[in-house]
């Protein structure tokens, strides 16, 4: 059965680039050409791996300079405190032109999941929040980390993909992309939504992490924390608005897969708490990455719905 | 499903991070529509390679258990089925990109719809392919669509073509079935490749639905020596070419943190570059030597294709975005005027003459299509008259641009032989086009391997000399007695080896650097000995002898 026989790696050319030296030169070509054919971009940053992932590339691609746009973290108000405290010592270290924006109306007015329901919810406080963000500041391309293994209407999103002046996405009239030359003319009001991570998939950005030593947040580290266990999910205890029964919190050997908002993003119980682990276990895993996230599930095709609207 | 499987004890972390660093990686691309068996074959391929996870099963297993079967079946094509609308019409309409790996290789699969109508996004899905996956339906044989794929591959320079030779369990796995469409298909690769140059083909007889020969060998075909469709695609070699090609590096960007550095970014189209490597920048044609070639993980003695890298050089040299840096050796060819093969994008049809933006490696200049020579009638592959080309229209122009194209031929090289047409009123992509040939005069210009210097020479003979010996290889050389700086600096900034004649005045050279032939108007050897100082100081490149065993 010729995909389970290991290759003899002493006997490949040595000139070969691997799979990662090449994602990571088309994502450093993503990052020049944006910078060098747009006024105003701005990196979506969401301190996840795969935002931690942008970082790095963006690093390299302007390397010795400096990143030459800023960071704009869209910040819902619910996400964990560690993933906070990280990125402000991040921003610190790397000394980067960080911008956080939030719908400061709606958590006025007492937004949040539970009295909302997840879809109101993520379009007040991400939604809308964002595309307030990117007009506030007349941002005309942004950099996301989305990638198209994570999801089926993701896996026909261009890596420079068209928003109208309201923001929003039209799936039928996508524009043609072909070899790496990218077509960046906007009209003004008009924006690109930017992928450089298009071609990666999970297994490569947490190998990418591995090698490349890069810092992500220690929710993603299993270690005992402190857990709302109902049925097969683990939320964890971190807003008082989410409410427990009885006997429900309880100390579990857990860690988090993807980093969203803290009542709507499931633990799962593991032992990996390093990256080689947290990889065993991913390939060991027998379900998508975004499984665990609550909002992807409450209709079909609601990804598709939400980016149509302008999320990302 | 948040709990986990438990880690195998015996999984061996590190051995698979080792092997897993040793992957390289093969984009190819399909096409199809709904009823010929594409995304059951993908599906199919993602689903015996273990690489879809059980979520995604549950999601398109069925609720209920057919008569005679044992589990509930899986449909495999709704493994690959994206869109709500395309769920909707039950047809794939953009292009969907697709994830996998093996033990050997990491896999990008483009999948493209096959109707005419989205011709434009088969294109999209070949441009980047070093494979393409051309699915025929063993009852029916070569149809139009078989045909456009191959054509659309061929034309977007595909190498390597595999043909699936499907649905094989309804014709009774016939041989004789399989070698008719084999026989066929090399036919219609001639047909299409008449220079010769046509992609390797391989072919295999397939069941998408029962897995036969996709990734386990088939008991049904006996006859069949042949990989298994999933083994070729393990196997194909495909890093050979981009890294040998003469070296093209379109600058993307000029990084310069501080006055100390300046570094010419880029993806390396083209070839290898090392450091001490002579290079000229083009359009300017001044030549200088790589000084380092930078990355944030250190300085590399050298790189290649498609490595992002950035460079610095020995001399100063004004380059920008747009210019093209390339081996000094084999520069690219130039024009204004180029003939094209172009797929039609947009719903507004092609008109001549007026103004589209055309972007070629990072320079993006206002260009005109002055002739539409034929459309390409895909259903029959002949060409066809026509005035104007519209949407999925395939045929070949003439391009007028403002300002000189640096390319090779696409045939030569996909990255410095492609580009686009942006409708500058409405910004969409237009079109793609694929440069065949230049139209002016020479196809290959003299591009300058030395640096612009200026040589004082105080005899009208020794003039001559010096100017006879450059001439004789091939130098841009100019002579003047005009003791003017202002023309002095502007022949100089053109590039050229400049004689001054007679005693230079103080007034005309100041701040101009003089190489000064001083010897002996008696010594037979003077401009000899003049030519090797020049060579010295890298005026002039090493000895074309030297240089060709170099390169």
């Amino acid at each position: 059965m010729p995909t389970l026989a290991p290759p003899d790696i002493a006997a490949l050319p040595a000139s070969r680039l691997s799979h990662l030296q090449l994602l990571e030169a088309e994502s450093i070509q993503i990052f020049r050409e944006v910078a060098s054919e747009f006024q105003k971009p701005v990196m979506l940053y969401s301190i996840g791996k795969d935002s931690s992932v942008m970082l790095r590339l963006a690093q390299k691609a302007f390397y010795p300079g400096p990143i030459p746009f800023p960071l704009l973290h869209v910040d819902t108000g619910y996400k964990f405190n560690e993933m906070i405290s990280f990125r402000d010592n991040l921003a610190k270290e790397l000394n980067l032109d960080l911008r956080v924006w939030r719908n400061e109306q709606a958590l006025a007015d007492g937004a949040n999941p539970v009295a909302l329901g997840t879809q109101r919810c993520c379009g007040l406080l991400k939604t809308t929040a964002l595309l307030d963000g990117l007009r506030n500041y007349g941002f005309d391309a942004a950099f996301g980390g989305a990638r198209r293994d994570e999801e089926k209407s993701r896996a026909k999103e261009r890596i420079f993909s068209f928003r109208d002046k309201a923001g929003q996405w039209d799936p039928k009239n996508q524009r043609p992309e072909l070899w790496n030359l990218y077509n960046a003319r906007i009209a003004p009001g008009e924006s690109i939504r930017v992928f450089p991570l298009s071609n990666w998939t999970e297994l490569d950005i947490w190998h990418y992490i591995l090698l490349e030593n890069i810092p992500i947040v220690p929710l993603y580290f299993a270690k005992e924390r402190e857990m709302i266990v109902r049925g097969d999910s683990l939320i964890p205890v971190e807003q008082s608005f989410v409410k427990s029964l009885p006997g429900e919190v309880q100390w579990i050997k857990s860690r988090l897969r993807s980093l969203g908002c803290s009542p709507c993003t499931g633990a799962i119980r593991s032992d990996a708490d390093t990256i080689p682990k947290i990889i065993a276990e991913l390939v060991s895993f027998r379900s998508s990455e975004r499984a665990n996230r609550v909002i992807d599930h409450d209709q079909d095709g609601s990804m598709e719905i939400k980016k149509r609207e302008g999320y990302f | 499903m948040p709990t986990l499987t438990p880690i195998e004890p015996d999984f061996a972390i590190e051995e698979f991070l080792h092997a897993e660093q040793q992957k390289d990686l093969l984009r190819f691309s399909t096409a199809g529509s709904v009823d010929d068996g594409k995304s059951t074959l993908i599906g199919r391929l993602l689903y015996d390679s273990r690489n879809v996870y059980e979520d995604q099963v549950r999601a398109v297993t069925g609720k209920t258990i057919a008569p005679g079967a044992k589990a509930p079946a899986i449909d495999f094509a709704q493994l690959t089925d994206g869109l709500r609308a395309e769920r909707e019409q039950g047809i794939t309409i953009d292009v969907a990109y697709r994830f996998f790996s093996t033990q050997r290789r990491k896999f990008i699969i483009a999948d493209t719809p096959g109707h005419e109508q989205y011709t434009r996004n088969m294109a999209t899905g070949a441009s980047t392919a070093d494979l393409a996956i051309i699915l025929i339906d063993a009852r029916k044989g070569i149809l139009t669509q078989s045909r456009r794929h191959s054509y659309i591959a061929s034309l977007l320079g595909i190498r390597h073509l595999v043909a699936a030779v499907n649905k094989m369990d309804l014709v009774d796995f016939s041989e004789d079935v399989y070698n008719t469409i084999v026989s066929d298909l090399h036919t219609l690769l001639g047909q299409l490749n008449p220079d010769g140059n046509a992609p390797s083909l391989v072919t295999i007889p397939v069941s998408a639905l029962d897995g036969d020969n996709v990734v386990e060998p088939s008991t049904r075909t006996p006859w069949y020596s042949g990989p298994t469709l999933l083994q070729h695609l393990e196997e194909v070699p495909v890093w050979t070419e981009e890294a040998t090609a003469p070296f093209r590096l379109p600058v993307q960007r000029v990084i310069r943190p501080d006055q100390h550095y300046r570094g010419f970014a880029g993806q390396i189209a083209a070839g290898t570059i090392h450091r001490g490597d002579t290079i000229v920048a083009l359009p300017s044609g001044r030549t200088s030597r790589v000084a380092s070639i930078t990355t944030f993980d250190g300085d590399l003695e050298k790189a290649s294709a498609p490595l992002s890298i950035a460079l610095t050089m020995e001399d100063e040299l004004d380059i920008s975005r747009g210019d093209v840096i390339s081996i000094a050796a084999h520069p690219p060819q130039h024009a204004t005027a180029l003939e094209a093969s172009v797929v039609w994008f947009d719903a507004t049809r092609l008109e001549t003459h007026r103004p589209y933006l055309l972007k070629h490696g990072t320079q993006t200049l206002p260009a005109r299509v002055t002739r539409v020579l034929h459309r390409t009638n895909i259903q029959t592959l002949t060409d066809e008259a026509v005035n104007s080309l519209g949407m999925n229209d395939i045929g070949v122009v003439e391009i007028e641009s403002t300002r000189s194209l640096f390319f090779d031929p696409y045939a030569e090289n996909r990255a410095s032989g492609s580009f686009i047409l942006i409708d500058p009123q409405t910004n969409a992509t237009a079109a793609a086009g694929m440069i065949r040939r230049s139209l002016g005069t020479a196809t290959a210009i003299h591009t300058p391997t030395h640096k612009a210097a200026l040589l004082s020479v105080h005899t009208p003979e020794q003039a001559t000399t010096l100017e006879a010996a450059l001439l004789a290889e091939n130098f841009a050389v100019v002579r003047t007695k005009l003791q003017s700086q202002p023309i002095l600096r502007s022949l100089l900034s053109l590039g050229l080896l400049v004689i001054l004649e007679g005693i230079p005045t103080e007034h005309t050279t100041v701040g101009l650097e003089l190489h000064t032939l001083e010897a002996d108007p008696q010594s037979p050897n003077a401009v000899a000995a003049f030519l090797n100082h020049l060579r010295a100081v890298h005026i002039l490149p090493a000895q074309k002898g030297i240089e060709e065993q170099q390169s």
